[in-house]
């Protein structure tokens, strides 16, 4: 290696050393601080050596639960964010499916409508929503959070497109075997689009484990809202404890971050074919 | 012959409709519906609980809301916030691409940790950013400004500062997103062909002119596509003001959604929150028919 390249090489892990070390500092303040005493939280945040802790203590995550119904928080986030995967899943595989394999009239159409209503956000629509679930009387459940978000248009489209990549041949040697649609669908197909369903999943889950917009709007009683709601109801909650905050904080993200770390490929992947589009 | 070809043809269309009715039902009735009827109750006087009659409206809560200073200060945020976003985002996300893209050893760690913050909750961001951004001598970032000008820097409370509390809710933003665009671009990057590399180097081009010449170009729908979701995402804009600052101080950080959650939630005054949805709307669609011809341009001249 000469100097030269050994200097940009250099260069380049100092470079992204810098910039790694500033990403990691709120990071750091979280993690470090759910286990401070309050004072020291707020007294040493400006000193950058004194986000490491003296010392451990565990008093902080008590707290939480003492003060707020984390575990209600965390299970109700978990419910719902799950119901709305699995569900998903389902349902937009098979309509992707219809769309990108079976023959039926007026199919084009219909799939242009859907991609058409890929460019609504749900902001763009989250008032009409909230007046038509008011009228069902539907507003402070956990259906209210779940079923208007099954049903997803980007999630088709990525199932529909990954459908039409895979070789129509083993399809159709099950079909010869005497195989039935729902039979080929779930033995032939799904397995073999495996990285789809990771991503949709993980995107879907993702969305929904932060989602604070619509459970603002819906719910007002602490036994359906998730956890987006619940910190910032804790943070408005006095006397304002930072450490509690942070310890709340840390046991919120601790599982994306868990599944983050075991599945990261797939989240990589998942964001990279959203690029695809473009 | 023919029947039994049609006996299964009806069969393939009965099982198409099953296989796709769940999911075309959820998206007509929540979306499709809510849609259409964010347009036609934007032209009405609907507010809950009110005793007064449904009735049509005409453009009147389009000439309120474009007359309202909270509403056109919101749209001047998002732009103001988009303007401030979009450009420092994208940019960053090119460089971070570029460094992780290099041929070195442990580049996966960096790319998972300037990833990291996207799995985080937008909520908690905001709220763990608070403190970095705290008055005084609490705040991180007032005491590494300090500690940078060596004691010149004036400490300030920067989220209910008028002119600082949006920069400040932009920074909290591309912290938390950048890494999104970063494996977008990085996807794109390892998707350019080697050998234009190879010919360019023969061609004795130096590093800088095959980012100009080479990767630039290669990049262009990838930038586009980046453009396009950042500026949409910064007209989205709600989770980081609800909680930093309330749209606060004196309209300096409110915006469209903020706006619009407020008036069908605080005062439930749901025909004029759906007009500002149907301007939101109208934005977001601008914005992507643009993308949408500068890319097709870029096709015509391949």
């Amino acid at each position: 290696m000469s100097g030269k390249q050994r200097i940009r090489m250099l260069s380049v892990y100092l470079l992204l050393a810098a910039f790694a070390f500033t990403f990691l500092i709120p990071v750091a303040m979280m993690f470090f601080g759910s286990f401070k005493p309050d004072d020291q939280v707020l007294v040493q945040a400006g000193r950058l050596g004194s986000l490491l802790p003296t010392e451990f203590h565990w008093f902080n995550y008590r707290d939480v639960f003492a003060r707020v119904p984390f575990a209600r928080y965390l299970f109700n986030s978990a419910f719902i964010s799950l119901c709305i995967v699995a569900g998903g899943l389902l349902v937009n595989s098979l309509a992707a499916y219809a769309f990108a394999r079976l023959q039926w009239p007026g199919r084009d159409w219909v799939l242009l409508v859907v991609v058409a209503l890929m460019i609504i956000p749900l902001e763009a629509i989250a008032v009409p929503l909230f007046y038509e679930v008011t009228l069902l009387g539907w507003r402070d459940t956990y259906w209210v959070q779940i079923i208007p978000f099954i049903a997803n248009a980007f999630s088709i489209y990525l199932f529909y497109t990954f459908f039409l990549g895979l070789p129509k041949e083993l399809e159709e040697a099950a079909r010869i075997d005497g195989a039935g649609p729902w039979r080929i669908f779930f033995r032939i197909v799904a397995p073999n689009a495996k990285p789809v369903f990771a991503s949709v999943a993980i995107l879907s889950f993702l969305t929904q484990w932060g989602a604070l917009l619509w459970p603002l709007m819906v719910t007002h009683s602490e036994a359906v809202r998730p956890l987006p709601l619940g910190i910032a109801t804790f943070y408005s909650l006095p006397p304002l404890q930072w450490g509690d905050i942070f310890a709340f904080g840390v046991m919120m993200v601790t599982p994306v971050l868990l599944i983050f770390v075991l599945f990261e490929r797939w989240f990589v992947q998942g964001v990279a074919t959203t690029g695809v589009k473009g | 012959m023919t029947s039994v070809g049609h006996q299964s043809l009806s069969q393939d269309t009965r099982l198409a409709w099953l296989f796709a009715l769940p999911a075309l039902l959820g998206l007509l009735c929540f979306v499709l519906l809510p849609f259409v009827l964010s347009v036609i109750l934007s032209f009405t006087n609907l507010r809950l609980g009110s005793p007064l009659p449904l009735e049509f409206m005409g453009f009147s809560q389009y000439q309120r809301i474009f007359t309202d200073q909270a509403f056109l200060a919101a749209l001047r945020n998002n732009a103001l916030f988009a303007l401030i976003v979009v450009p420092l985002q994208t940019g960053l996300a090119l460089l971070l691409a570029l460094l992780v893209n290099q041929p070195l050893r442990g580049m996966v760690v960096f790319r998972s940790l300037f990833f990291m913050p996207v799995v985080f909750p937008l909520s908690l961001v905001a709220v763990v950013w608070i403190l970095v951004f705290a008055p005084g001598p609490q705040g991180l970032l007032n005491q590494l400004l300090e500690t940078i000008t060596l004691g010149a820097w004036q400490a300030r409370d920067f989220l209910h500062d008028p002119v600082w509390a949006l920069p400040a809710i932009s920074l909290t933003s591309i912290w938390q997103g950048v890494g999104f665009q970063m494996v977008i671009l990085l996807a794109a990057l390892q998707g350019i062909p080697h050998e234009l590399y190879e010919a360019a180097r023969v061609d004795g081009a130096d590093r800088w002119q095959q980012f100009v010449c080479i990767t630039l170009p290669q990049l262009r729908n990838a930038i586009i596509f980046v453009v396009l979701i950042t500026t949409i995402l910064a007209f989205r804009l709600f989770d980081q003001v609800q909680i930093m600052t309330q749209g606060g101080p004196n309209h300096a950080t409110t915006t469209v959604m903020y706006e619009a959650v407020n008036s069908a939630f605080g005062s439930q005054q749901v025909a004029r929150a759906a007009a500002m949805t149907v301007v939101f709307f109208t934005i977001v669609l601008l914005i992507t028919l643009l993308q949408r011809a500068v890319s097709r341009h870029d096709r015509v001249i391949e």
